[in-house]
Protein backbone atom coordinates (compact mmCIF):
# COMPACT_ATOMS: atom_id res chain seq x y z
CA UNK A 1 0.00 0.00 0.00
CA UNK A 2 1.75 3.11 -1.24
CA UNK A 3 -0.95 5.67 -0.60
CA UNK A 4 -4.03 5.70 1.57
CA UNK A 5 -6.25 6.12 -1.49
CA UNK A 6 -7.79 2.62 -1.18
CA UNK A 7 -8.93 3.61 2.30
CA UNK A 8 -10.32 6.92 1.10
CA UNK A 9 -12.24 4.96 -1.53
CA UNK A 10 -13.56 2.54 1.09
CA UNK A 11 -14.62 5.45 3.26
CA UNK A 12 -16.32 7.17 0.34
CA UNK A 13 -18.13 3.98 -0.64
CA UNK A 14 -19.37 3.48 2.93
CA UNK A 15 -20.62 7.08 3.10
CA UNK A 16 -22.38 6.68 -0.23
CA UNK A 17 -24.03 3.48 0.91
CA UNK A 18 -25.21 5.00 4.19
CA UNK A 19 -26.77 7.92 2.33
CA UNK A 20 -28.26 5.77 -0.40
CA UNK A 21 -29.97 3.59 2.19
CA UNK A 22 -31.80 6.65 3.53
CA UNK A 23 -32.81 4.80 6.66
CA UNK A 24 -29.16 4.85 7.69
CA UNK A 25 -29.54 8.49 8.67
CA UNK A 26 -33.16 8.76 9.73
CA UNK A 27 -33.81 5.46 11.47
CA UNK A 28 -31.36 5.91 14.39
CA UNK A 29 -32.46 9.54 14.80
CA UNK A 30 -36.11 8.54 14.97
CA UNK A 31 -35.35 5.71 17.35
CA UNK A 32 -33.20 7.92 19.58
CA UNK A 33 -35.72 10.74 19.82
CA UNK A 34 -38.67 8.38 20.14
CA UNK A 35 -37.12 6.30 22.93
CA UNK A 36 -36.09 9.39 24.90
CA UNK A 37 -39.44 11.11 24.51
CA UNK A 38 -41.29 8.05 25.77
CA UNK A 39 -39.68 8.41 29.19
CA UNK A 40 -41.75 11.35 30.52
CA UNK A 41 -44.88 9.36 29.70
CA UNK A 42 -43.72 6.37 31.70
CA UNK A 43 -41.94 7.86 34.73
CA UNK A 44 -44.00 11.03 35.03
CA UNK A 45 -43.29 14.55 33.87
CA UNK A 46 -42.22 16.03 37.21
CA UNK A 47 -39.31 18.36 36.46
CA UNK A 48 -37.04 17.41 39.38
CA UNK A 49 -37.41 13.71 38.73
CA UNK A 50 -36.82 14.04 34.98
CA UNK A 51 -33.79 16.27 35.35
CA UNK A 52 -32.12 13.78 37.69
CA UNK A 53 -32.45 10.91 35.22
CA UNK A 54 -32.34 12.88 31.95
CA UNK A 55 -28.64 12.43 31.12
CA UNK A 56 -28.87 8.73 31.92
CA UNK A 57 -31.89 8.34 29.65
CA UNK A 58 -29.89 9.94 26.85
CA UNK A 59 -27.10 7.39 27.36
CA UNK A 60 -29.52 4.46 27.18
CA UNK A 61 -31.21 5.90 24.09
CA UNK A 62 -27.82 6.54 22.47
CA UNK A 63 -26.63 2.99 23.18
CA UNK A 64 -29.76 1.43 21.70
CA UNK A 65 -29.99 3.80 18.74
CA UNK A 66 -26.38 3.03 17.79
CA UNK A 67 -27.36 -0.57 17.08
CA UNK A 68 -30.46 0.14 15.00
CA UNK A 69 -28.84 0.17 11.55
CA UNK A 70 -25.75 -1.89 12.40
CA UNK A 71 -27.12 -5.07 10.86
CA UNK A 72 -26.63 -3.97 7.25
CA UNK A 73 -23.21 -2.35 7.52
CA UNK A 74 -21.23 -5.52 6.79
CA UNK A 75 -24.04 -7.85 5.76
CA UNK A 76 -24.72 -5.86 2.60
CA UNK A 77 -21.05 -6.08 1.62
CA UNK A 78 -21.08 -9.82 2.16
CA UNK A 79 -24.21 -10.30 0.05
CA UNK A 80 -23.03 -8.05 -2.78
CA UNK A 81 -19.66 -9.77 -3.03
CA UNK A 82 -17.87 -6.52 -2.19
CA UNK A 83 -16.35 -8.09 0.91
CA UNK A 84 -14.75 -10.79 -1.26
CA UNK A 85 -13.04 -8.09 -3.26
CA UNK A 86 -11.80 -6.21 -0.19
CA UNK A 87 -10.59 -9.42 1.43
CA UNK A 88 -8.25 -10.04 -1.54
CA UNK A 89 -6.76 -6.55 -1.56
CA UNK A 90 -3.35 -5.66 -0.18
CA UNK A 91 -4.96 -2.98 1.97
CA UNK A 92 -5.31 -4.51 5.45
CA UNK A 93 -8.90 -5.53 6.07
CA UNK A 94 -8.89 -4.03 9.57
CA UNK A 95 -8.31 -0.59 8.08
CA UNK A 96 -11.19 -1.09 5.64
CA UNK A 97 -13.40 -2.25 8.53
CA UNK A 98 -12.38 0.80 10.57
CA UNK A 99 -13.10 3.12 7.64
CA UNK A 100 -16.54 1.60 7.22
CA UNK A 101 -17.40 1.86 10.92
CA UNK A 102 -16.20 5.46 11.15
CA UNK A 103 -18.18 6.39 8.03
CA UNK A 104 -21.25 4.75 9.52
CA UNK A 105 -20.70 6.67 12.75
CA UNK A 106 -20.40 9.96 10.85
CA UNK A 107 -23.70 9.40 9.07
CA UNK A 108 -25.72 7.69 11.80
CA UNK A 109 -23.94 8.50 15.06
CA UNK A 110 -22.89 12.13 14.89
CA UNK A 111 -26.47 13.38 14.25
CA UNK A 112 -27.50 11.69 17.51
CA UNK A 113 -24.89 13.69 19.43
CA UNK A 114 -26.12 16.90 17.83
CA UNK A 115 -29.62 15.96 18.93
CA UNK A 116 -28.76 15.51 22.62
CA UNK A 117 -29.20 19.20 23.62
CA UNK A 118 -32.79 19.63 22.35
CA UNK A 119 -33.88 16.28 23.74
CA UNK A 120 -32.04 16.99 26.99
CA UNK A 121 -33.92 20.27 27.35
CA UNK A 122 -37.18 18.44 26.81
CA UNK A 123 -36.12 16.11 29.64
CA UNK A 124 -35.50 19.13 31.95
CA UNK A 125 -31.73 18.61 32.02
CA UNK A 126 -29.81 21.75 33.02
CA UNK A 127 -29.27 23.52 29.70
CA UNK A 128 -25.80 24.79 30.64
CA UNK A 129 -24.50 21.26 31.15
CA UNK A 130 -25.79 19.89 27.86
CA UNK A 131 -23.33 21.44 25.45
CA UNK A 132 -20.23 20.26 27.38
CA UNK A 133 -21.93 16.86 27.72
CA UNK A 134 -21.95 16.53 23.93
CA UNK A 135 -18.24 15.73 24.09
CA UNK A 136 -19.00 12.79 26.36
CA UNK A 137 -21.88 11.62 24.17
CA UNK A 138 -19.66 11.93 21.12
CA UNK A 139 -16.84 9.86 22.66
CA UNK A 140 -19.25 7.30 24.06
CA UNK A 141 -21.20 7.07 20.83
CA UNK A 142 -18.00 6.33 18.90
CA UNK A 143 -17.21 3.47 21.29
CA UNK A 144 -20.76 2.14 20.91
CA UNK A 145 -20.45 2.19 17.12
CA UNK A 146 -17.06 0.47 17.21
CA UNK A 147 -18.31 -2.40 19.39
CA UNK A 148 -21.51 -2.49 17.38
CA UNK A 149 -19.36 -2.82 14.26
CA UNK A 150 -17.62 -5.89 15.73
CA UNK A 151 -21.00 -7.42 16.50
CA UNK A 152 -22.25 -6.50 13.03
CA UNK A 153 -19.24 -8.19 11.46
CA UNK A 154 -19.78 -11.31 13.58
CA UNK A 155 -23.45 -11.41 12.60
CA UNK A 156 -22.83 -10.59 8.91
CA UNK A 157 -23.54 -14.11 7.73
CA UNK A 158 -26.57 -14.58 10.02
CA UNK A 159 -29.91 -14.06 8.29
CA UNK A 160 -31.67 -12.07 11.03
CA UNK A 161 -28.65 -10.93 12.94
CA UNK A 162 -30.21 -7.94 14.72
CA UNK A 163 -30.85 -9.78 17.97
CA UNK A 164 -27.42 -11.41 17.87
CA UNK A 165 -25.85 -7.99 17.39
CA UNK A 166 -27.60 -6.62 20.47
CA UNK A 167 -26.63 -9.65 22.57
CA UNK A 168 -23.00 -9.39 21.48
CA UNK A 169 -22.60 -5.63 21.66
CA UNK A 170 -24.55 -4.52 24.74
CA UNK A 171 -22.23 -6.18 27.30
CA UNK A 172 -19.29 -4.42 25.63
CA UNK A 173 -21.08 -1.10 26.11
CA UNK A 174 -21.03 -1.38 29.91
CA UNK A 175 -17.70 0.35 30.74
CA UNK A 176 -18.45 3.17 28.32
CA UNK A 177 -21.95 3.58 29.74
CA UNK A 178 -20.67 3.69 33.35
CA UNK A 179 -17.95 6.29 32.75
CA UNK A 180 -20.08 8.18 30.24
CA UNK A 181 -22.94 8.61 32.71
CA UNK A 182 -20.49 9.68 35.43
CA UNK A 183 -18.79 12.11 33.06
CA UNK A 184 -22.04 13.85 32.13
CA UNK A 185 -22.88 14.27 35.83
CA UNK A 186 -19.40 15.49 36.80
CA UNK A 187 -19.10 17.83 33.86
CA UNK A 188 -15.89 18.50 31.94
CA UNK A 189 -12.61 18.31 33.83
CA UNK A 190 -13.67 15.37 35.96
CA UNK A 191 -11.71 12.11 35.98
CA UNK A 192 -14.61 10.14 34.48
CA UNK A 193 -14.22 11.91 31.14
CA UNK A 194 -10.66 10.57 30.99
CA UNK A 195 -11.86 7.06 31.79
CA UNK A 196 -14.57 7.46 29.14
CA UNK A 197 -11.91 8.50 26.62
CA UNK A 198 -9.89 5.45 27.65
CA UNK A 199 -12.81 3.12 26.89
CA UNK A 200 -13.20 4.76 23.47
CA UNK A 201 -9.48 4.46 22.74
CA UNK A 202 -9.60 0.84 23.83
CA UNK A 203 -12.49 0.22 21.43
CA UNK A 204 -10.62 2.06 18.68
CA UNK A 205 -7.56 -0.14 19.13
CA UNK A 206 -9.36 -3.49 19.43
CA UNK A 207 -12.56 -3.24 17.38
CA UNK A 208 -11.06 -2.93 13.86
CA UNK A 209 -8.97 -6.08 14.35
CA UNK A 210 -11.85 -8.01 15.88
CA UNK A 211 -14.18 -6.90 13.08
CA UNK A 212 -11.71 -7.86 10.34
CA UNK A 213 -11.15 -11.30 11.92
CA UNK A 214 -14.93 -11.80 11.96
CA UNK A 215 -15.20 -10.66 8.34
CA UNK A 216 -12.49 -13.14 7.26
CA UNK A 217 -14.58 -15.89 8.82
CA UNK A 218 -17.74 -14.60 7.17
CA UNK A 219 -16.16 -14.48 3.72
CA UNK A 220 -14.58 -17.96 4.01
CA UNK B 1 3.63 -5.54 -18.64
CA UNK B 2 7.13 -5.37 -17.16
CA UNK B 3 6.02 -7.57 -14.32
CA UNK B 4 4.75 -10.17 -16.77
CA UNK B 5 7.90 -10.20 -18.85
CA UNK B 6 10.05 -10.77 -15.79
CA UNK B 7 8.01 -13.79 -14.78
CA UNK B 8 7.60 -15.26 -18.25
CA UNK B 9 9.03 -18.65 -17.33
CA UNK B 10 7.90 -18.62 -13.77
CA UNK B 11 4.55 -19.64 -12.36
CA UNK B 12 1.99 -16.94 -11.63
CA UNK B 13 0.26 -19.22 -9.18
CA UNK B 14 1.25 -22.57 -7.75
CA UNK B 15 -0.83 -24.66 -5.40
CA UNK B 16 0.43 -27.95 -4.04
CA UNK B 17 -1.46 -30.72 -2.28
CA UNK B 18 -4.67 -28.76 -1.81
CA UNK B 19 -7.47 -30.39 0.11
CA UNK B 20 -10.94 -29.23 1.12
CA UNK B 21 -13.30 -30.66 3.71
CA UNK B 22 -16.95 -29.68 3.92
CA UNK B 23 -18.58 -30.99 7.06
CA UNK B 24 -17.45 -34.63 7.18
CA UNK B 25 -16.99 -34.99 3.44
CA UNK B 26 -13.73 -34.63 1.58
CA UNK B 27 -14.42 -32.41 -1.44
CA UNK B 28 -11.02 -32.94 -3.01
CA UNK B 29 -7.57 -33.85 -1.82
CA UNK B 30 -3.97 -33.71 -3.00
CA UNK B 31 -4.79 -31.37 -5.82
CA UNK B 32 -2.05 -29.37 -7.49
CA UNK B 33 -2.60 -26.39 -9.75
CA UNK B 34 0.02 -24.34 -11.54
CA UNK B 35 -0.42 -21.59 -14.08
CA UNK B 36 2.33 -19.89 -16.05
CA UNK B 37 2.19 -16.84 -18.29
CA UNK B 38 -0.11 -17.32 -21.27
CA UNK B 39 -1.92 -20.30 -19.78
CA UNK B 40 -5.64 -20.73 -19.22
CA UNK B 41 -6.78 -23.44 -16.83
CA UNK B 42 -10.36 -24.63 -16.64
CA UNK B 43 -11.70 -26.10 -13.42
CA UNK B 44 -14.17 -28.87 -14.21
CA UNK B 45 -16.58 -30.77 -12.03
CA UNK B 46 -20.22 -31.41 -11.26
CA UNK B 47 -22.28 -29.05 -9.13
CA UNK B 48 -20.95 -29.16 -5.58
CA UNK B 49 -17.67 -30.78 -6.61
CA UNK B 50 -15.75 -27.84 -5.18
CA UNK B 51 -14.84 -25.66 -8.18
CA UNK B 52 -15.70 -22.43 -6.41
CA UNK B 53 -14.09 -23.67 -3.21
CA UNK B 54 -10.86 -24.36 -5.07
CA UNK B 55 -10.98 -20.98 -6.77
CA UNK B 56 -11.55 -19.26 -3.42
CA UNK B 57 -8.52 -21.06 -2.01
CA UNK B 58 -6.45 -19.93 -4.98
CA UNK B 59 -7.60 -16.36 -4.43
CA UNK B 60 -6.82 -16.45 -0.72
CA UNK B 61 -10.43 -16.14 0.44
CA UNK B 62 -10.57 -19.58 2.03
CA UNK B 63 -7.81 -21.21 3.99
CA UNK B 64 -6.93 -24.60 2.47
CA UNK B 65 -7.63 -27.54 4.79
CA UNK B 66 -4.43 -29.05 3.39
CA UNK B 67 -1.68 -27.84 1.10
CA UNK B 68 -0.27 -24.44 0.20
CA UNK B 69 -0.93 -21.72 -2.34
CA UNK B 70 1.85 -19.51 -3.67
CA UNK B 71 0.75 -16.42 -5.55
CA UNK B 72 3.69 -14.11 -6.27
CA UNK B 73 1.65 -11.71 -8.44
CA UNK B 74 -1.51 -9.69 -7.95
CA UNK B 75 -4.75 -11.07 -9.27
CA UNK B 76 -8.22 -10.05 -10.37
CA UNK B 77 -11.28 -11.78 -8.96
CA UNK B 78 -14.63 -12.21 -10.67
CA UNK B 79 -16.69 -14.21 -8.22
CA UNK B 80 -20.08 -15.77 -8.36
CA UNK B 81 -21.36 -12.43 -6.98
CA UNK B 82 -20.65 -9.36 -9.03
CA UNK B 83 -19.55 -6.98 -6.26
CA UNK B 84 -21.91 -4.32 -7.57
CA UNK B 85 -24.04 -2.58 -4.95
CA UNK B 86 -27.78 -2.03 -5.59
CA UNK B 87 -27.44 1.76 -5.55
CA UNK B 88 -24.14 1.80 -7.43
CA UNK B 89 -24.05 2.71 -11.12
CA UNK B 90 -21.47 1.13 -13.44
CA UNK B 91 -19.78 4.55 -13.50
CA UNK B 92 -19.58 4.67 -9.70
CA UNK B 93 -18.43 1.05 -9.55
CA UNK B 94 -15.59 1.49 -12.01
CA UNK B 95 -14.58 4.85 -10.51
CA UNK B 96 -14.54 3.33 -7.03
CA UNK B 97 -12.35 0.34 -7.88
CA UNK B 98 -10.24 2.54 -10.13
CA UNK B 99 -9.50 4.66 -7.07
CA UNK B 100 -8.78 1.64 -4.90
CA UNK B 101 -6.30 0.30 -7.44
CA UNK B 102 -4.84 3.67 -8.36
CA UNK B 103 -5.97 3.12 -11.94
CA UNK B 104 -5.49 5.73 -14.61
CA UNK B 105 -7.70 3.88 -17.11
CA UNK B 106 -10.63 5.76 -18.58
CA UNK B 107 -13.83 4.30 -17.13
CA UNK B 108 -15.93 5.56 -20.05
CA UNK B 109 -13.66 3.92 -22.59
CA UNK B 110 -13.80 0.63 -20.67
CA UNK B 111 -17.59 0.88 -20.45
CA UNK B 112 -17.97 1.37 -24.18
CA UNK B 113 -15.64 -1.57 -24.80
CA UNK B 114 -17.78 -3.71 -22.51
CA UNK B 115 -21.01 -2.47 -24.10
CA UNK B 116 -22.34 -0.87 -20.93
CA UNK B 117 -22.16 2.77 -22.00
CA UNK B 118 -25.95 2.98 -22.29
CA UNK B 119 -26.74 1.90 -18.69
CA UNK B 120 -23.57 3.65 -17.45
CA UNK B 121 -25.53 5.85 -15.03
CA UNK B 122 -28.24 3.38 -14.07
CA UNK B 123 -28.30 2.04 -10.51
CA UNK B 124 -27.19 -1.59 -10.10
CA UNK B 125 -30.57 -2.84 -8.93
CA UNK B 126 -32.13 -1.73 -12.23
CA UNK B 127 -29.55 -3.45 -14.44
CA UNK B 128 -30.12 -6.79 -16.10
CA UNK B 129 -28.12 -9.79 -14.94
CA UNK B 130 -25.97 -9.57 -18.08
CA UNK B 131 -25.29 -5.86 -17.61
CA UNK B 132 -24.23 -6.49 -14.03
CA UNK B 133 -21.91 -9.26 -15.19
CA UNK B 134 -20.41 -7.00 -17.84
CA UNK B 135 -19.84 -4.31 -15.19
CA UNK B 136 -18.03 -6.79 -12.96
CA UNK B 137 -15.89 -8.03 -15.85
CA UNK B 138 -15.07 -4.43 -16.76
CA UNK B 139 -13.00 -4.36 -13.54
CA UNK B 140 -10.46 -6.61 -15.27
CA UNK B 141 -9.59 -3.73 -17.58
CA UNK B 142 -9.13 -1.15 -14.80
CA UNK B 143 -5.78 -2.41 -13.60
CA UNK B 144 -3.17 -4.58 -15.24
CA UNK B 145 -2.88 -7.70 -13.09
CA UNK B 146 -1.18 -10.85 -14.40
CA UNK B 147 -3.53 -13.42 -12.91
CA UNK B 148 -7.30 -13.60 -13.43
CA UNK B 149 -9.44 -15.87 -11.27
CA UNK B 150 -12.90 -16.13 -12.80
CA UNK B 151 -15.86 -18.05 -11.41
CA UNK B 152 -18.30 -18.80 -14.26
CA UNK B 153 -17.41 -15.59 -16.12
CA UNK B 154 -19.84 -16.33 -18.97
CA UNK B 155 -22.91 -16.72 -16.78
CA UNK B 156 -25.80 -14.41 -17.72
CA UNK B 157 -23.93 -13.10 -20.78
CA UNK B 158 -25.43 -13.08 -24.28
CA UNK B 159 -23.58 -14.40 -27.35
CA UNK B 160 -21.91 -11.08 -27.98
CA UNK B 161 -20.91 -10.77 -24.33
CA UNK B 162 -19.39 -14.24 -24.36
CA UNK B 163 -17.39 -13.38 -27.47
CA UNK B 164 -16.24 -10.18 -25.79
CA UNK B 165 -15.03 -11.96 -22.65
CA UNK B 166 -13.35 -14.63 -24.78
CA UNK B 167 -11.45 -11.93 -26.64
CA UNK B 168 -10.43 -10.32 -23.33
CA UNK B 169 -9.10 -13.67 -22.11
CA UNK B 170 -7.21 -14.27 -25.37
CA UNK B 171 -5.69 -10.80 -25.27
CA UNK B 172 -4.72 -11.19 -21.62
CA UNK B 173 -2.96 -14.49 -22.35
CA UNK B 174 -1.20 -13.05 -25.39
CA UNK B 175 0.24 -10.27 -23.23
CA UNK B 176 1.66 -12.74 -20.72
CA UNK B 177 -1.21 -13.16 -18.28
CA UNK B 178 -2.78 -16.31 -16.96
CA UNK B 179 -6.42 -17.19 -16.39
CA UNK B 180 -8.05 -19.77 -14.15
CA UNK B 181 -11.78 -20.24 -14.64
CA UNK B 182 -14.43 -22.44 -13.10
CA UNK B 183 -16.67 -23.37 -16.01
CA UNK B 184 -19.72 -25.36 -16.98
CA UNK B 185 -19.99 -26.49 -20.57
CA UNK B 186 -17.61 -25.84 -23.41
CA UNK B 187 -14.81 -23.35 -22.94
CA UNK B 188 -15.06 -20.78 -25.78
CA UNK B 189 -11.30 -20.24 -25.58
CA UNK B 190 -8.51 -22.72 -26.09
CA UNK B 191 -7.73 -24.08 -22.64
CA UNK B 192 -4.14 -25.04 -21.93
CA UNK B 193 -5.18 -27.46 -19.24
CA UNK B 194 -8.06 -28.75 -17.18
CA UNK B 195 -8.36 -29.55 -13.51
CA UNK B 196 -10.94 -32.27 -12.95
CA UNK B 197 -12.60 -32.27 -9.55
Amino acid sequence: MRSPSPLRAAFRQALGEAWAGGAGVLLPIGFFAGAAMLVPFTVGSEASQLSSIGTGILWVALALASLVSMERVFQADLEDGVLELWAQEETPLFLVAAAKIIAHWLVSGLPLVLLTPPIGIALQVDAGALVPAMLAYGLGGLAFFLWGGVAGALAASVARGGLLISLLALPLFVPTAIFGALATIEGPGGPSLLFLSATTLFALSIAPFAASAALRLAVD
Amino acid sequence: MAENAATMNEFLIKAVGLGAIRGERVLFSDLSVEAKAGEALVLRGANGAGKSTLLRMLGGLSRPDAGTVERPVRHHWIGHRNGLKPHETPRAHLTHWGRVWGSTADAIEIASHMGIERPFDVAGRLLSAGQKRRTAIARLLLADRPLWLLDEPFSALDTQGKALVTSLIDRHRASGGAVITALHGEAPFEASGEVQL
